[in-house]
């Protein structure tokens, strides 16, 4: 490249002038609502940003799939136990979109399940809670995978192209997550005794944790201020807990149950329903890794990665002697 | 037989069915269900018990994608069973209502998952056996027709998946080369079962052990793994799943899968 | 591929026809050890729900993309030929089928 060799100065001002301009090229573009692809330029810290979320996102579908994996063999009918299967793989399904969305940005798969292994990337902390009874398995498609949607449904207009074509994939098919999960209770809830009593202990369990799946209060939040600027997060946390609160509400009642939250009521000149105080030093305690499930979740996780590399050691060594196409 | 088990569905109008025409087939009813029903059950036992046995596997798969595959897999399995449960009884009566002497799957699908390569030889042996039979299921009159027509497309493709592995594992590294030949090794014993004669059911099983012996043998072959010597069955581990006669482990299995069922009789869900 | 290991398999764009007479389109990509079970893979992930009746796997390595940096040489003299365009050209009213 000698011919375009130029004096040092001139080429740093050039460099910097282009910085600039591709600066302003994407500020426009998340400013318009134009997509972010992948190979264009941007920010580091958006870079930073994205895999972060969404590698943490990806782990939580994997982690995810523990706690209801966990009833599979003891689902109570046929066709309870197809609905779990099927629910389980879409995890594992919604986890690989996920992964496939962080290659985009140059971050690989492997890559991050060696930090999740190693402890070094985080996973929702809902998914540390133990699933005690069959009940549980309503409980999170309800509560859990209701936050869950109310979390992701804004996310299918994030800025970046590839995860918001991820969360569009994903949200179309978790749309029987929820239903599925409210139709069990209902129907335990509308069982025998014992199982109404079942189902109300779930949600008893389950329903402050949900509410804590918003994340901290807008005004303790670390990362929102700038991924609401970045169209990386369009609503805050505490809007979308809101939000979530509001729409459980009347859903109770339709399931004949109740929420565990004295101070949950009606607020007719805010028009939405106040609720009461959430502990979070059970959030920041799980989160610090002293949950219930902290260490079984990720031990398990290790176990089958590690159970499983003599297979894929072979699938690939298979693959270099047929002389398949190595990518 | 005026007396009709209380578990069994009403037959189809009579006399629409012996001595039918070849060649009539498509457009004849099936024969009484009630004729195939011990081969529905046995069948549906086979199926049901490895979608069990597959769903174990749910979070715990070498690889993501094989999370997935084995749940395709085991919800293929789980949509037959039903479906053969159902021409019985009661699909949930017969899967958490009966004790172990009462199912009638081949001992071959109650095997432990293992590792992954145990899980690849049994689905393999199973998988190409069931391919044939439904098979020629499809190709006759019973009342098992339909659903061994709509199967057959899915048996296909479980067959294919356990053939690639099995190349894989055999072909791959030498672990996996070891592995691999102590499952299917270890399994033998268990396929001679798949070709005793069923009772209700009108396809010669028997007649199905060549080519499934053909077919392993290639798949084998070319995996660069050795046909196992050893018998294909011995009088107590084999051959004796379709008498109701079963191994430890498939009581254990059996505890987990009916045990919530069970502890709420009358129970919906 | 330098920084893998042994067990890491390569990664694979994943193409399909959701129904006959549409195009391929991209769907994701996954990992696979080689192009026929990238293939199968790609089937049980992306087709879980009927979604296809046919796909592509490319190795990701072999696609080659136009650069951000070529944007403009690329695409802006596309767009600058309006006449390509249907409604470039004014037709008398009452004139049908054109």
């Amino acid at each position: 490249m000698t011919t375009t060799a130029a004096p040092a100065a001139t080429a740093g001002e050039a460099v910097a002038t282009g910085q600039d301009a591709l600066r302003a090229a994407f500020d426009a573009a998340v400013a318009e609502d134009t997509r972010i692809e992948p190979r264009d330029w941007m920010p580091d810290a958006y870079r930073a940003t994205l895999v972060r979320q969404m590698a943490q996102h990806a782990h939580s579908e994997i982690i995810g799939m523990q706690p209801e994996a966990n009833w599979i063999t003891r689902a109570p009918s046929l066709r309870r136990k197809a609905i779990l299967m099927a629910k389980v793989q879409d995890e594992a399904g919604h986890g690989l979109y996920l992964y496939s969305a962080t290659e985009t940005l140059g971050v690989g798969r492997d890559e991050l399940l060696d930090k999740l292994h190693a402890g070094r990337q985080r996973y929702s902390s809902i998914f540390n809670y133990p699933t005690l009874t069959w009940a549980d398995v309503g409980a999170i498609g309800w509560l859990v995978d209701g936050a869950a949607i109310t979390n992701q449904v804004p996310l299918c207009r994030c800025s970046y192209g590839p995860y918001a074509r991820a969360m569009v994939r994903i949200c179309k098919e978790e749309s029987f997550h929820q239903r599925q999960g409210y139709e069990l209770l209902l129907a335990l809830s509308r069982g025998t005794a014992a199982q109404h009593a079942m189902a109300q202990d779930a949600v008893n369990r389950w329903w402050w944790p949900s509410l804590m799946m918003f994340g901290p209060p807008d005004d303790e939040s670390a990362h929102s201020a700038q991924s609401m600027a970045w169209k990386i997060k369009r609503h805050s946390n505490d809007e979308l807990r809101q939000r979530f609160v509001d729409i459980c509400v009347p859903q109770a009642e339709v399931l004949g149950l109740t929420l565990p939250d004295p101070d949950l009521r009606w607020n007719e000149s805010r028009g939405a329903h106040d609720y009461g105080e959430i502990d979070w030093s059970e959030f920041q305690e799980v989160l610090r890794g002293n949950g219930p499930c902290n260490e079984e979740r990720i031990n398990r996780r290790r176990a089958a990665h590690d159970n499983g590399a003599w297979v894929r050691e072979a699938a690939t060594a298979y693959a270099a002697k047929h002389g398949e196409a190595q990518a | 037989m005026t007396a009709q088990p209380q578990s069994t569905p009403a037959p189809p109008p009579s006399g629409t069915t012996s001595g039918t025409a070849p060649g009539s087939v498509s457009v004849a009813a099936p024969r009484p269900v009630r004729a195939a029903a011990p081969a529905a059950l046995a069948l549906g036992d086979d199926a049901l018990v490895l979608a069990q046995r597959l769903g174990e596997w749910a979070g715990n798969a070498p690889v993501l994608e094989e999370d997935v595959a084995l749940t395709n897999i085991a919800l293929d399995l789980l949509g037959q069973a039903r479906t053969l449960l159902s021409l019985v009884g009661d699909e949930d009566e017969l899967a958490f209502g009966r004790e172990e002497h009462e199912f009638r799957n081949v001992q071959l699908v109650e095997r432990p998952n293992g590792d992954f390569a145990e899980t690849i030889a049994r689905q393999l042996f199973f998988s190409v056996h069931q391919e044939l039979l439904f098979t020629a299921l499809a190709a006759g009159d019973s009342a098992l027709a339909p659903l061994a027509a709509k199967a057959v497309k899915e048996v296909a493709y479980h067959r294919d998946h356990a053939e690639r592995w099995t190349l894989r594992l055999g072909d791959g590294t030498e672990e996996s080369h070891r592995r691999m030949q102590d499952a299917v090794d270890g399994l033998w014993r268990y396929t001679g079962e798949l070709f005793e004669p069923l009772d209700g059911l009108d396809v010669d099983l028997a007649g199905l052990r060549a080519p499934w012996l053909e077919r392993v043998t290639a798949v084998l072959g070319r995996a660069t793994l050795e046909v196992p010597q050893g018998a294909d069955r011995t009088p107590w581990a084999a051959g004796a799943g379709r008498q109701g006669v079963h191994t430890e482990a498939f009581g254990r299995m059996l505890a987990e899968m009916q045990h919530l069922h069970r502890a709420h009789p009358g129970a919906s869900w | 591929m330098t920084g893998q290991t042994s067990g890491d398999w390569p990664l694979w764009e994943v193409f399909v026809r959701s129904r006959r007479g549409l195009s391929h389109s991209h769907a994701g990509s996954l990992h696979a050890p080689d192009a026929e079970m990238a293939l199968r893979n790609a089937r049980d992930l992306y087709t879980r729900r009927a979604e296809g009746v046919s796909i592509w796997v490319v190795p990701s390595s072999a696609v080659t993309a136009s650069s951000p940096d070529e944007k403009d040489p690329f695409f802006e003299s596309a767009a600058d030929k309006p006449y390509r365009h249907p409604t470039f050209y004014e037709i008398p009213e009452g004139v049908k089928h054109l």
